[in-house]
């Protein structure tokens, strides 16, 4: 019980590390790989929760694909330092804490709440994990299969306003 | 089976969904404000997969899947924007892209 807690403690931990990493690093390709460690802690968290599906989509296509799409784009643009903004006074002063207190917030408000504490009881846990995929893969081809065809005429399109974009116009 | 509560990964979605706010509007590199962004739909997408396995259904699982598809659609078209950004102007940084601004 208590390494489960000890698993999601450290992945989330991960992820905000590398979320704040995100936001300190100058250089656009430590931006990059720091995301990619949100995306990895994600991905661990999402095999906590019997999504193991999602978990290996999400290291495939985000942490493998549109992060090396990512890291292409800024090695072929070469992108260096960036320039820093200056924090305004009121940002420092008056933002930073109104952003804690209104998280602490947000924390009580799901802590208290009885959705909040709806997998603690293990009443209603997904009762066989590896069903999960299967569970899923008729969910998907049966009820949700008129959105799976669009997502494809989509991923068409997208491939399309790709090959415009880059194309050199005249 | 499961014994960290949902409020626990609720709570790590939020943080995690204000640090690509956070980042979304200080960064000054066009590519960093694409990973902000995608910092953000992952930040969702945590709270889909922690709501579907409170709730028992899996339809949660099957938005995640499309909004990882629309994400990727989503990378696709914006870099090669980008890239064209990048030709064009010879910078990176959104304060020189200011054609729309009043």
């Amino acid at each position: 019980m208590s390494l489960l807690f000890v698993v999601f403690f450290a992945c989330a931990a991960l992820a905000v590390l590398g979320a704040v990493m995100l936001i300190v690093a100058r250089e656009p390709i430590h931006s990059a790989l720091s995301l990619i460690l949100v995306m990895v802690a994600l991905a661990v968290l999402y095999l906590l929760l019997g999504a193991e599906f999602i978990a290996a989509v999400q290291i495939i296509v985000y942490a493998g694909a549109v992060m090396v799409l990512f890291v292409f784009v800024i090695m072929l643009l070469n992108a260096g330092v960036e320039e820093r903004t200056n924090w305004s006074k009121m940002a420092k002063y008056a933002g930073l804490p109104l952003a804690f207190f209104l998280l602490l917030e947000i924390a009580r408000w799901f802590s208290l709440s009885a959705v909040g504490a709806r997998v603690a009881n293990g009443t209603n846990a997904v009762n066989s994990a590896a069903a999960s995929t299967v569970d899923l893969s008729k969910m998907l081809f049966r009820d949700y299969l008129f959105p799976f065809e669009a997502t494809s005429i989509l991923i068409l399109i997208a491939i399309l306003g790709a090959l415009v974009l880059a194309k050199r116009g005249e | 089976m499961n014994a960290v509560p949902v409020s626990y990964y609720l709570v790590l979605s939020a943080v995690l969904f204000g640090l690509g706010v956070v980042a979304f509007i200080f960064k000054r590199n066009i590519i960093a404000v694409y990973m902000a962004i995608e910092l953000m739909l992952n930040a969702v997408n945590l709270a889909f997969v922690a709501f579907a396995r409170a709730w028992n259904q899996l339809d949660g699982l099957v938005f995640v899947f499309f909004v990882i598809v629309v994400a990727a659609a989503e990378a696709a078209v914006g870099l090669a924007i980008v890239i064209t950004i990048a030709q064009n102007r010879r910078s990176l940084n959104v304060e020189d892209v200011n054609l729309l601004k009043f």
